[in-house]
């Protein structure tokens, strides 16, 4: 019944309705009931699914603002951590540390997801068996656990070779890893989905494969790959035990830096205070799940923008 | 038309650049420090082999500068975390980090030599003092504090005190009894519900060895709640058949959720407190803290002058953070320990 959407029902709607429906069961015969009795169920089993996933979240929330809400000041984003005054201590280090990392990540999988998706979706050579070894391969990366890109982080960039040591630019490659699959994947729908003809239509007209693919095929496919970045970013933000395995400590009092040692994350600190014994430190706990959502909202309101401005439609 | 284009294209930059610019204007004392901090830093690692540390007095703190970086057991961190706190509000120029990789993941780091200070809840093993010695890695080992680890269970569990025999009959790594009552001695007819930490802790390293005899050795069919503790309250204060071990603040906390009971080590049944703790009578469950740091890193005055305020402090810290001081005797042990190094 997909007249029960959005035009608002007037009364002549509804008249033209029943008077399509009874011309239609007039030729065809009544639908039966078991018909009408599947679409209840179909449209119920929607709701529900809608409603679990909504429940989740807003229980989450809920329990955040509540639990939370005392502790909500700007002590929270412009103080360090402290176990000797918890209920002054805040956030500050952590949301720079996690600020850095993520803009780290950001500055790592664009340029690098985009890449690797046009090298597949317009270059690749789709019959040589190494090509389809890679897609093969990063389709499985995305379902590797992260605590492993952890110790692949810990082994490889914190140690030699790379060896940049416990600071955020480490966790920043790490991450970067972890989620690029994502971007990977989503630029690759995108790009797929610029019709034929944008490009059959440039190269006529003289335009080199690479004025093609920057003119026409990346600005046509930007905003579903800037969805892909959005969902990776997500996902990136919200990591802890990878970075706990990078160097990502609990207790830091000084503003980080990029490549100085010593520095934590929202979730690496939400996580040390969630499990400490004191009522205090759990309250800290809820308000930083709120910094977290904060800045979770304010950064995926500024790529929606930036989506909605490249939306193309054919 | 094009201005009001540019401006909708950058208001949410200017929001970010905004927010960007309250955190770091907040700071911007913090921020200055670092710069020197971290260059000082660098400049002092160049140079490992000097030796100001015999030419300044340690606690001097207003020239001290650099930073220390401490890792190990996260039940140790909090007290770690206090005292780095105190130590900083006397020597700001000090940056001390504490992180919370676990006993052994300390260690493992601390061996590699990444990290000056290792906080540990059980003593270094003898495998991990091995690789630090194969990395030319030499520590020392200081007593900062003691710990209750507690037994946990249901305040409607009608036993009080339980027996080592008993621990052992319940976590022994052969152990298969599902129901209390099939613990000899105990008359509760209640499935077994277990918690225990993660494998990495040093409190599941401590209690393996006290009760069972072998680091490590315990049943395997528990609920491993990995490093957060908070999830074995939930779990023992839900089940009438809960049961979990836990440092000693865990409970000081839930006193109200969950039951501690009475160990018997054979000299009959005692309850876990600060006395009984530090008088040695709650045995063997009653275990010391301990931070390690490698010698060379106490070559660096700033490791030097936290460690001496670490131990000289040892008291008002552990009240602070929440946990049982040491004896006298551990403390005059661990002041001389400290006063060599100052001194040498």
């Amino acid at each position: 019944m997909a007249t029960d959407e959005k035009p608002p029902r007037t009364a002549r709607t509804r008249l033209a309705v029943a008077g399509a429906r009874s011309s239609t069961e007039s030729v065809f015969g009544a639908r039966g009931r078991g018909d009408r009795l599947g679409n209840r169920f179909f449209l119920a089993f929607l709701l529900l699914g809608m409603a679990m996933a909504i429940t989740g979240l807003a229980a989450m929330i809920i329990w955040a603002i509540i639990e939370g809400s005392p502790r909500l000041s700007m002590d929270l984003i412009t103080n360090g951590p402290s176990t000797l005054a918890p209920e002054t201590a805040g956030y500050r280090p952590a949301i720079l540390g996690s600020i850095y990392v993520i803009g780290g990540v950001i500055a790592l999988i664009v340029p690098l997801g985009v890449g690797a998706a046009v090298y597949l979706e317009e270059f690749a050579d789709k019959t040589r068996w190494w090509n389809r070894l890679i897609e093969l391969n990063i389709q499985n990366l995305a379902g590797v656990p992260s605590i492993v890109f952890g110790i692949l982080g810990l082994a490889f960039i914190v140690r030699s070779p790379l060896s940049l040591g416990a600071v955020p630019a480490a966790g920043a490659v790490t991450i970067a890893l972890l989620v690029l699959p994502t971007v990977i994947i989503a630029a690759r729908e995108a790009i797929r989905a610029v019709p034929p003809s944008i490009r059959e239509g440039s190269l006529a007209l003289g335009a080199t494969q690479w004025q093609t693919i920057y003119r026409q095929v990346l600005p046509a496919a930007m905003s579903g790959i800037l969805t892909g970045v959005i969902l990776a970013v997500a996902r990136a933000i919200g990591e802890a035990a990878p970075l706990l395995l990078v160097g990502a400590v609990t207790f830091v009092t000084s503003d980080p830096s990029f490549f100085g040692p010593g520095f934590t994350t929202l979730p690496t600190q939400i996580f040390d205070w969630a499990r400490r014994p004191q009522e205090e430190f759990q309250v800290l706990a809820a308000a930083g799940v709120l910094i977290m959502l904060a800045l979770v909202l304010v950064m995926n309101s500024f790529a929606v923008w930036l989506r909605n401005r490249f939306e193309q439609k054919w | 038309m094009k201005i009001s284009t540019a401006r909708r294209r950058l208001a949410p930059l200017a929001v970010a650049s905004a927010a960007a610019l309250v955190l770091v204007a907040c700071g911007s004392d913090d921020a200055s420090d670092d710069t020197n901090t971290s260059s000082e830093d660098s400049s002092s690692e160049e140079q490992p082999a000097d030796d100001d540390s015999e030419d300044e007095p340690a606690d001097n703190g207003d020239e001290l500068s650099g930073s220390v970086v401490v890792d190990g057991s996260s039940t140790v961190a909090p007290l770690g975390e206090a005292a780095a706190e105190l130590f900083m509000m006397e020597t700001p120029g000090v940056q001390v980090t504490v992180g919370t990789s676990g006993t052994g993941g300390g260690f493992e780091k601390f061996c590699n030599g990444e990290t000056d200070i290792s906080e540990a809840s059980r003593p270094i093993k003898d495998e991990e003092a091995a690789i630090c010695e194969s990395n030319g890695i030499a520590f020392e080992g200081l007593t900062v504090a003691n710990d209750a680890l507690t037994v946990l269970v249901n305040p409607e569990n009608p036993l009080q005190c339980i027996t080592v025999e008993q621990l052992q009959a319940i976590w022994g790594p052969d152990s298969s009894a599902s129901n209390w009552n099939e613990i000899d001695g105990i008359d509760l007819d209640a499935p077994l519900d277990l918690y225990g930490p993660g494998t990495d802790s040093g409190t599941f390293d401590y209690f393996t060895e006290a009760i069972n005899g072998e680091s490590g050795a315990q049943r395997t069919d528990y609920n491993n709640i990995g490093e957060d503790d908070n999830t074995g309250i939930i779990g023992v204060e839900g089940s009438t058949g809960g049961m979990f071990y836990v440092g000693f603040s865990y409970y000081m906390e839930n006193q109200d959720r969950v039951k501690a009971l009475e160990i018997d080590g054979g000299d009959g049944c005692v309850a876990p407190s600060y006395e009984t703790v530090q008088d040695g009578s709650y045995s063997p469950l009653g275990r010391g803290l301990f931070v390690y740091p490698s010698d060379a890193a106490l070559e660096k005055p700033e490791v030097l002058a936290f460690i001496n305020f670490f131990i000289s402090n040892a008291e008002p810290i552990a009240e602070a953070a929440g946990f049982i001081g040491m004896t006298d005797e551990q403390a005059s042990e661990a002041q001389a320990q400290v006063d060599a190094l100052v001194g040498g």
